[in-house]
């Protein structure tokens, strides 16, 4: 992999996100919560953020993501859409989702 | 601070002292433990399964060089069982084809690999070793071939600072995901080679820049993360996040420490995991509760809002620079002996001979 061959990943609606090999969501016991596990890191998401990631399967896209949070949270898919997307475009620049 | 202590997150085992390598830069001790002293393969599988019980989520698995352990895949896999993430910091010299396939199928989760120079001569002085520099690509290609995600560590200092750019480029031809630019913490051998090892302003401050240009340049291409040069600073870093608060180390003979240099503080004394349990070190051990939370401060840290933030710093960089380990780390600007860091820095870049390294070695420091 040449450094020609590589690009920053650009989210769309149609974009497939899913957890990095590298990364896993799991449950912990001993604190009763969700953590991913990353090389260097430990991260605590937050509620939303959870439910955002539960649905990173490489099935749902973005445009899934969003009518299924939409509908979990009675809310409109305009309001929370470009949350969802920064979400998403930010974790994948960090190198914890490929679109 | 009244926080009800939480388990540790993360654990660093260094399972040997023996390196192929002697680094000058090394945060080992400078005593550094025989083989004979080393926890058997059932004492760390005890010890990983009780750490695993205690809460940690992340083991990185270092040394000295830790494929050195013929039982490293043993680790692997009863961590990964466990559900704990796994992460081998090697120097990448020396290791036997087939390796990193076995430790990959036992569940290995990612591999650090460092790096000491961005071009063959380099990586050979500073870790005195013929031929290092192609063993340890040999090894990038290995892993990256085999799927396992890599970071390239890259520790800095007046030998290699000028080949910042060329690590970036390193990095990327390798197919890293994450490049280490990680300035010397002055602990260790780095300390005693601290006048050989020190680089100079100028070049620190383009250094800062280059590396910044390259992390906007490079968004989701490739990760740069920068570890500061302490000795320049104005805040100094949270070491270990705090001490003993989200994380701590074991040495090859199963001493547990709140970090590397802890060691060189006279005035506390360590357990070994086998003379009493994790559990009761990380809660009950005297060394651990000596500097945790913020109660142990002085002034200016007591009354600074930055304590919570940095935790009054590197309890070993107070101890080495201003002598006494309760002190405010003197890498802070509101340190009373702050001002010491830029005559050390003066001291070592006026020695005349910058290749006059103490390499690291086993019985002679
Ligand atoms: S005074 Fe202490 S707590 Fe405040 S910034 Fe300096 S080291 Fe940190
Ligand atoms: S206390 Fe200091 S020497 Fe020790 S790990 Fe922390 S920063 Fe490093």
């Amino acid at each position: 992999m040449g450094s020609s061959s590589r690009q920053r990943a650009i989210l769309s609606e149609q974009s497939r996100p899913h957890l990095k090999r590298y990364v896993r969501l799991q449950y912990d016991p001993v604190r009763g919560a969700w953590a991913v596990l990353s090389p260097e890191r430990v991260f605590w998401p937050d509620e939303v953020s959870l439910d955002i990631l539960k649905l990173c399967d490489g099935r749902h896209t973005v445009f899934q993501i969003v009518d299924e949070l939409a509908g979990q949270y009675d809310a409109a898919r305009e309001d929370i859409a470009p949350d969802v997307e920064q979400f998403l475009q930010e974790w994948s620049d960090r190198f914890l989702v490929t679109l | 601070m009244s926080d009800a202590l939480l388990p540790p997150i993360g654990m660093l085992a260094e399972l040997t002292h023996r390196c192929p390598l002697q680094c000058v830069y090394c945060s080992n001790p400078l005593e550094l433990l025989k083989a004979d002293k080393e926890l058997s393969t059932e004492a760390w599988l005890a010890l990983f399964e009780e750490a695993a019980d205690l809460g940690v989520l992340q083991i990185h698995l270092s040394g000295g060089e830790p494929t050195l352990r013929p039982d490293l895949e043993q680790f692997v896999s009863c961590l990964a069982r466990r559900g704990v993430y796994t992460n081998l910091i090697t120097a990448g010299v020396g290791i036997a084809e087939g390796r990193i396939e076995r430790l990959r199928d036992a569940g290995l989760d990612h591999v650090q690999l460092s790096i000491q120079g961005a071009h063959a001569p380099t990586t050979e002085k500073i870790g005195n070793n013929r031929g290092a520099h192609e063993k340890k690509l040999e090894t990038a290609r290995r892993v990256v071939e085999l799927g396992l995600p890599l970071t390239i560590n890259a520790p800095i200092h007046r030998h290699n600072i000028e080949e910042v750019p060329a690590f970036i480029d390193l990095a990327l031809s390798l197919g890293a995901e994450r490049l280490e630019i990680a300035n010397v913490q002055y602990a260790g051998w780095a300390l005693l080679n601290r006048n050989a090892l020190m680089p100079g302003r100028e070049a620190v401050e383009r250094q800062v820049e280059i590396v910044e240009e390259a992390q906007s340049r490079l968004r989701g291409i490739l990760a740069i993360d920068f570890v500061a040069p302490d000795y320049f600073a104005i805040y100094p870093k949270a070491c270990m996040g705090g001490w003993a608060r989200d994380a701590f180390m074991v040495a090859p003979d199963g001493t547990a420490l709140p970090c590397h240099a802890a060691g060189t503080i006279p005035t506390l004394h360590f357990e070994r995991f086998g003379d009493r349990s994790l559990t009761d070190i990380w809660v009950n051990s005297p060394a651990f509760n000596a500097f945790r939370g913020d109660g142990w401060m002085l002034e200016p840290c007591r009354s600074c809002e930055r304590r919570e933030v940095d935790w009054g710093g590197c309890r070993c960089q107070a101890m080495a620079i201003a002598g006494d380990a309760a002190a405010t780390d003197p890498a802070c600007i509101r340190s009373p002996l702050h001002s010491r860091m830029a005559t050390l820095i003066g001291e070592a870049n006026s020695v005349s001979d910058a290749d006059d390294f103490r390499y690291r070695r086993i019985g002679r420091a």
